[in-house]
């Protein structure tokens, strides 16, 4: 097994940031999140304050989880994008670059229409970003191997005991 | 399926806990919910029915401190254990980077135990792993109950390859640690040996 299955180095996350930064911005939504499909956040731009992310991304990613279940049992692959509708803001999520969800809370400054629209657009940007992250992970170039090597590798048997001595 | 975060310096991993209908595995999330600083954990999600047993997942975030400099994150999920809940198991099992088996051992149970460990090595040969290449942790919980089955006739029909295994009495927190230490520890382990 390779390290990790997915590796995000600095450079890229500015190039998420900015991307959703954008995003934000263009389709006036209040928040909006990267998280991968087990549940993992990868990267968020809006109001986030006193949100639970983590959980908000463990639910969203089981969503997409369940959703994409049901979608099988009726021979579709998968629904690529999900929205829900609540009394004052609302959820669109979609699948970007195969296998990252995009979730987006938007309330009445913006609408449905519009979300769609700029998601679309900055999926074609995210798109190409992801490839780039998912090559590095791939051919695990000199500047990942570096990185693992010296943080990893030296990982002690006593480093680890350490976490629990609470 | 850990994910490792360069920019923000985090390392996070996902350990799901797996066996029979009411073994303990809620159970054993609850007691570490209840025990860790509270610094150090974020909300525990239970998606149950009405009569409390799990429907989707239980999920439990926890920080555990860092090693060199990057923070370690622990992302504890549960299934359902019931076997009409099948589909919804396989979906949790996905991207594990480690498992923990809850066995009852209740002599009654063991039919149960047995059936809900083949489904999982059903399902993580689905997902393309196996029990024998991930990180496999086994608790015999229920230890305080009388109608038991020895831990020699569970490590027979649970445990056959020898993985580490920790005797439990989750609701009153026996052993649910030591389980988790255990457990998290072989998934660094694996971390760092990919990293060699």
């Amino acid at each position: 097994m390779v390290a990790a299955d997915l590796v995000i180095f600095e450079e890229d996350s500015k190039k998420l940031d900015a991307c959703l930064a954008r995003l934000l911005a263009e389709a006036k939504a209040k928040s909006i999140f990267l998280i991968d499909r087990n549940g993992q956040l990868i990267a968020s731009s809006g109001e986030i304050q006193g949100m639970d992310v983590t959980s908000l991304a463990t639910l969203a990613a089981g969503n997409i989880a369940a959703t994409g279940g049901l979608a099988q049992l009726i021979g579709e692959k998968e629904f690529s994008v999900l929205f829900h509708e609540g009394e004052r803001d609302h959820l669109h999520l979609s699948i970007v670059a195969q296998k990252i969800i995009l979730l987006v809370i938007f309330d009445e400054r913006s609408s449905l229409g519009l979300v769609r629209l700029r998601v679309k657009r900055a999926a074609e940007e995210m798109n190409q970003i992801f490839a780039t992250i998912f090559q590095k992970a791939e051919a695990k170039p000199r500047e990942a191997r570096e990185i693992m090597e010296t943080r990893f590798a030296e990982i002690t048997d006593a480093d680890i005991d350490n976490l629990f001595k609470t | 399926m850990s994910f490792i975060n360069y920019s923000s310096r985090e390392i996070n991993c996902k350990i799901v806990y797996y066996g029979p209908g009411l073994g303990g595995k809620t159970t054993n999330l609850q007691y570490i919910y209840q025990k860790v600083d509270p610094s150090a954990k974020g909300k525990l999600i239970s998606l149950a029915t009405e009569t409390e047993r799990t429907l989707f997942f239980d999920f439990l975030p926890l920080e555990l401190g860092s090693i060199r400099g990057f923070k370690t994150r622990f992302h504890l999920y549960t299934v359902p254990g019931q076997v009409f809940y099948d589909a919804s198991r396989k979906l949790i099992l996905k991207g594990s980077d480690g498992v923990v088996f809850v066995a009852d051992s209740q002599v009654e149970r063991m039919e149960s135990n047995v059936e809900s460990l083949q489904n999982l090595e059903t399902h993580l040969a689905e997902h393309g792993l196996n029990v024998k290449g991930l990180p496999f942790v086994l608790q015999y919980n229920k230890r305080d109950l009388a109608n038991i089955a020895s831990v020699e006739e569970l490590q027979k029909a649970l445990n056959p390859d020898n993985n580490p295994y920790f005797e439990a009495v989750a609701s009153k927190g026996v052993g649910v640690f030591e389980t988790l230490r255990m457990i998290a520890k072989l998934v660094l382990t694996e971390l760092k040996k990919g990293a060699e």
